[in-house]
C-alpha cells in the first residue's frame, strides 16, 4: 500500500508474454528425440570399451554411427539449454546475474555442440 | 537470488510452554507458531497440552479450545468449520490443510506442529497475507464472459457431459493450500499464478457457454504466469478439498499446444 499502486495492478505486471509454448513444444521434442538416441549412446559407449584407438575412429566413421552422434550431441545441448534457461528464471532474481548467466549457458551450449559435432565431423571425414 | 535460509527477525525461537490441567486423560501437544506485528520479537513456537477428553476430533476444536481456555492471544482465521469457506487453512503437522477437517487423531506427529501456510507474509500467528493471492485470482477475470446476448426468456443452456467437465473444478475454496505448498510458487509467486489460481482460469477455459476462452489462454501464455509449473505434484497431494490442479495445468498447457496446431 506504501507504494500506492493496487495488488492487482502488480499482478498484472507487464502482462502476458504470449510465449513459452514453444520452448515447452521443443523441449518436449528433443527429450523425445534423446529416449532413443539415449539408447544408442550406451550401446555405442559399451562397444567402444573394446576397441583400440583406431577401432573406435572406425566405428564412429560409419556413417550411420556418425549422423547419431551428430542428432545425439545436438538434442542434447539443445535440451540442456533450454533446462538450465528454466532453472536460471526459477533460481536467478538478480538483474545482472540473470542475463550474465543466461548468456553464459547459450554461448556454452552452442559452443559445446559445434565443437562435438566438429570432432565428429573430423572423425567421419578421416582428417 | 532465491533465499535459503530465513532473515535474522524471522528466525523462530522457542516459545512459552503451557501444560494441561490437573486430571487431564487424554493430553495431545500442539505446537503453534507465534508472531505478533507490535511487539518487535522474533516468531516463537509456543507448546499447549490440550485435554482431548474434552475438545472435538479436530485440530479447528483444538485451536478454539486453546484460546477459549488457555490462551486467548493466540490468532487464527476460522469460519464454516466444515471445510467449505477455506479460512482456517494452515501448515498442521507438515502439510497445507483445512483447520477443521484434519482430524487431530490423523497427525503423525505426537507434538502437532501447527504454522500458517509457507511462503506467505504472516499477519500474526496462524493469519497469512493473502492480498496478492486474491489479486492474482481477480487478474484471471473469474467469471463468465460472453459476445451472444443472453436468451431472453432462459438461462444459458448446458449439455450434460459440458457440465460433468466441470466437476473436479467447481469445488475449489480458494484456500490456497496448494498454492503455499508449491515450491515453483514460493521462488515465483510474485508472477506465477500458482496451482489455485490455474485451476480456477481451466474452470472458465473448459466452461462450454464462456466465449473468452482465446483471450483467457493469451493471457496465460507466459513463461512464468502458466510455465513456472514443473508438475512438482505437491497441489495435488495437500489438497484438502481432493482436487488435482496439477492436471488442470496439463490440460492448460495441452490447448496452448493445440492451438499452436501442433
Amino acid at each position: 500500500m506504501s507504494r500506492l499502486r493496487t495488488p492487482l495492478k502488480t499482478v498484472r505486471g507487464l502482462g502476458s508474454a504470449r510465449s513459452g509454448t514453444r520452448h515447452f513444444i521443443v523441449q518436449r521434442i528433443t527429450a523425445v528425440a534423446l529416449v532413443p538416441l539415449s539408447c544408442w549412446f550406451v550401446w555405442l559407449a559399451l562397444s567402444l570399451v573394446h576397441l583400440d584407438y583406431a577401432g573406435a575412429r572406425a566405428l564412429i566413421a560409419q556413417p550411420l554411427h556418425a549422423v547419431l552422434m551428430v542428432a545425439f550431441v545436438g538434442s542434447v545441448f539443445w535440451h540442456a539449454q533450454l533446462g538450465l534457461q528454466v532453472v536460471i528464471e526459477d533460481y536467478v532474481h538478480t538483474p545482472g546475474l540473470e542475463i550474465a548467466s543466461q548468456l553464459a549457458v547459450k554461448f556454452l551450449c552452442v559452443l559445446g555442440a559445434l565443437a562435438s559435432i566438429l570432432a565428429v565431423v573430423r572423425i567421419a571425414l578421416g582428417s | 537470488m532465491a533465499e535459503f535460509t530465513l532473515p535474522k527477525n524471522s528466525k523462530v525461537q522457542k516459545g512459552k510452554h503451557f501444560p494441561a490441567p490437573a486430571g487431564a486423560s487424554k493430553v495431545r501437544t500442539f505446537k503453534v507458531y507465534r508472531w505478533n506485528p507490535d511487539d518487535g520479537q522474533n516468531p516463537r513456537v509456543d507448546t499447549y497440552d490440550v485435554d482431548m477428553a474434552s475438545c472435538g476430533p479436530m485440530v479447528l476444536d483444538a485451536l478454539i479450545k486453546i484460546k477459549n481456555e488457555i490462551d486467548p492471544t493466540l490468532t487464527f482465521r476460522r469460519s464454516c468449520r466444515e471445510g467449505i469457506c477455506g479460512s482456517c487453512a494452515m501448515n498442521i503437522d507438515g502439510t497445507n490443510t483445512l483447520a477443521c477437517t484434519r482430524a487431530v487423531a490423523d497427525c503423525a506427529a505426537h507434538e502437532v506442529p501447527v504454522y500458517p501456510l509457507p511462503s506467505m507474509s504472516v499477519v500474526k500467528d496462524l493469519v497469512p497475507d493473502l492480498t496478492h493471492f486474491y489479486a492474482q485470482y481477480a487478474s484471471i477475470k473469474p467469471w463468465i464472459r460472453t459476445q451472444s446476448a443472453p436468451p431472453p426468456d432462459a438461462e444459458r443452456l448446458q449439455s450434460k457431459e459440458d457440465r460433468a467437465k466441470l466437476d473436479g473444478l467447481y469445488e475449489c475454496i480458494l484456500c490456497a493450500c496448494c498454492s503455499t505448498s508449491c515450491p515453483s510458487y514460493w521462488w515465483n509467486g510474485d508472477r506465477y499464478l500458482g496451482p489455485a489460481i490455474l485451476l480456477q482460469a481451466y474452470r472458465w477455459i473448459i466452461d462450454s457457454r464462456d466465449e473468452d476462452t482465446g483471450a483467457r489462454l493469451d493471457d496465460l501464455e507466459d513463461p512464468f504466469r502458466l510455465y513456472r509449473c514443473h508438475t512438482i505434484l505437491n497441489c495435488a497431494r495437500t489438497c484438502p478439498k481432493g482436487l488435482n490442479p496439477a492436471k488442470a495445468i496439463a490440460e492448460i498447457k495441452k490447448l496452448m499446444v493445440l492451438r499452436q496446431g501442433a
